[in-house]
């Protein structure tokens, strides 16, 4: 029962450092209808940012907050000189992107090493608590109410806002939401601006746990696309329940059948596609 | 209020607009006619800056507006209700009418100022429908809300492409006096369309359109009395 309960925490934990991933990426998916392949790398280059930070005595939050808007101003100029370039054309989008995710895993490799680094748990919530006899760490239990925090914070924001109503407006029919008076360029940009920004701070989040070396970023790329599958495009509530599902699968996986665990996630993919190929909270079009 | 001057489009290397001209007056509602693939919607997508001009002067009120992205050309008070009415599926009805409205700066005069009440009053349907998702309405009402939300940005050119269709005749019918009602608003109306009895009944004046170019002009009574244009360009 304990290992039941302290899996689940672990599972969740994992899920919700995903989900702020995989937030960024459906969304940005689903209005500009390509994947923006480095948003694996914005995670990754946000924890390491932050590593340096902390390394060199700098508070835990101040380099989160820091190493955010870093991540945030190279999407910007990302975004803005390259990817811009490329509205509409896919196959180069994905190529481009593609590319990136070489280049910011090489600059990391060249100014951070191939070591595995991770970043210390902050004070304040570096202790533990019992489960009768295992001990969970609160640090999880805070990443897991910060996920928490965000989807509620971005379930309001999409349902209630008039920016959530134009986003979600966007996803049905951008070019029509262009007609409509609505600088459509502009909400690419701060979109992918807002994404890369989540996917930073679960990246520096992450740091504690998951730690940062090489080729990270592609095992959160794969598990946030699964995710953003199992969830349906452009949809946070579906990468919500998507990345809970994935963080649970792959907790108990490694537990239960650890042969099989990494096929497990593409398993319940298939699965859920089959039956419903929009994915969970996908749109169907009319 | 509205002129194009020579104007060309093309869809990638296809020359689909081979220098079309014409204008519609303040107030005027004109409707544009033609066989499918005699260049309509790409007029409609031009005006509005769906898809550019490549030549060409196009001019509404007193902004030369050739080259402007869509978003800034609905600024200026032009709106668009398209083929296939595109009511955005996954907001409410009453969503997809606060969506796009937005405050007016300075009233233009003798125009209509369009709130959701008035869309309301218009469309009593919609109201009952206000939380329904866009895609669960009927075809009638997705058109009744493709032009509500076109309303609702307060312009002063509507263009509407094509609303009679896949609409049951009767449906057509109401559109029709929704038109007629608008025009008596003092909105300037570009309408396109297959239905040469909603053309007529509405316009002011019809353009007979051909492979990228304007072929005929004159009064529907005029049109509906030539054989030989409904014969030669709109296969009636």
């Amino acid at each position: 029962m304990d290992l039941f309960i302290v899996n689940t925490l672990s599972g969740l934990t994992y899920g919700m450092l995903l989900f702020l991933m995989a937030s960024g990426l459906s969304i940005v998916f689903g209005l500009m209808r390509i994947i923006n392949l480095a948003h694996g790398s914005f995670f990754l280059f946000g924890s390491y940012v932050a590593y340096a930070m902390i390394s060199r005595g700098m508070n835990f939050w101040l380099a989160l907050l820091l190493s955010t808007i870093c991540v945030t101003v190279l999407a910007l100029l990302l975004e803005k000189f390259l990817i811009s370039r490329f509205h509409g054309n896919e196959a180069s989008q994905v190529l481009l992107t593609l590319g990136l995710i070489f280049v910011i895993g090489d600059i990391t490799l060249w100014i951070w090493g191939g070591d595995f680094l991770s970043i210390p748990v902050p004070s304040i919530l570096d202790f533990s608590f019992a489960i009768s006899e295992s001990s969970f760490p609160i640090y999880r239990l805070f990443v897991i109410a910060i996920g928490i925090i965000c989807a509620v914070l971005l379930w309001y924001f999409e349902t209630k806002t008039k920016v959530g109503m134009i986003i979600r407006a966007g996803v049905d029919d951008m070019e029509m939401v262009g007609a409509l008076g609505f600088n459509i360029k502009l909400i690419f940009s701060a979109v992918f601006l807002f994404g890369a920004a989540l996917a930073a701070i679960g990246g520096v989040l992450s740091g504690p746990i998951l730690g940062m070396y090489p080729k990270m970023e592609f095992e959160i790329l794969v598990n946030s696309l699964v995710i953003v599958l199992i969830g349906g495009l452009g949809s946070w509530k579906g990468a919500f329940i998507g990345a809970i599902l994935i963080g649970i699968i792959d907790s108990f996986g490694k537990i239960y059948l650890p042969d099989v665990s990494v096929l497990l996630i593409f398993v319940v993919m298939v699965i859920v596609l089959m039956f419903k190929p929009t994915g969970l909270f996908g749109r169907v079009e009319s | 209020m509205l002129s194009l001057e020579d104007v060309h489009t093309y869809y990638g290397n296809s020359h689909i607009l081979q220098g079309v001209n014409f204008t519609v007056s303040e107030g005027e509602c004109v409707a544009l006619l033609g066989r499918n693939g005699a260049g309509k919607t790409t007029t409609i997508h031009t005006i509005s800056g769906l898809t550019p001009s490549k030549k060409g002067k196009i001019r509404f009120k007193d902004h030369s507006i050739e080259g402007l992205p869509a978003n800034k050309i609905s600024k200026l008070h032009m709106a668009l209700v398209p083929q296939g009415r595109r009511v955005f599926s996954s907001l409410t009805v009453k969503e997809n009418l606060l969506m796009p409205s937005r405050p007016i700066k300075h009233k233009e005069k003798g125009l209509k100022y369009w709130t959701i009440d008035e869309v309301y009053e218009l469309f009593p349907a919609l109201k009952l429908r206000e939380q329904n998702m866009g895609n669960e309405l009927s075809g009638g009402q997705q058109q009744m809300l493709a032009i509500g939300r076109a309303l609702i940005t307060n312009p002063q050119l509507i263009l509407m492409d094509e609303p009679s269709e896949g609409l049951a005749p009767v449906i057509i019918d109401q559109i029709t006096d929704i038109i007629r009602d608008l025009k008596k608003t003092g909105l300037s109306i570009l309408v396109v369309e297959q239905n040469l009895r909603l053309a007529c009944d509405v316009a002011d004046r019809v353009l007979v359109m051909n492979k990228g170019h304007i072929v005929w002009e004159g009064t529907p009574d005029v049109l509906l009395n030539s054989d030989e244009i409904l014969h030669k360009y709109l296969g009636v």
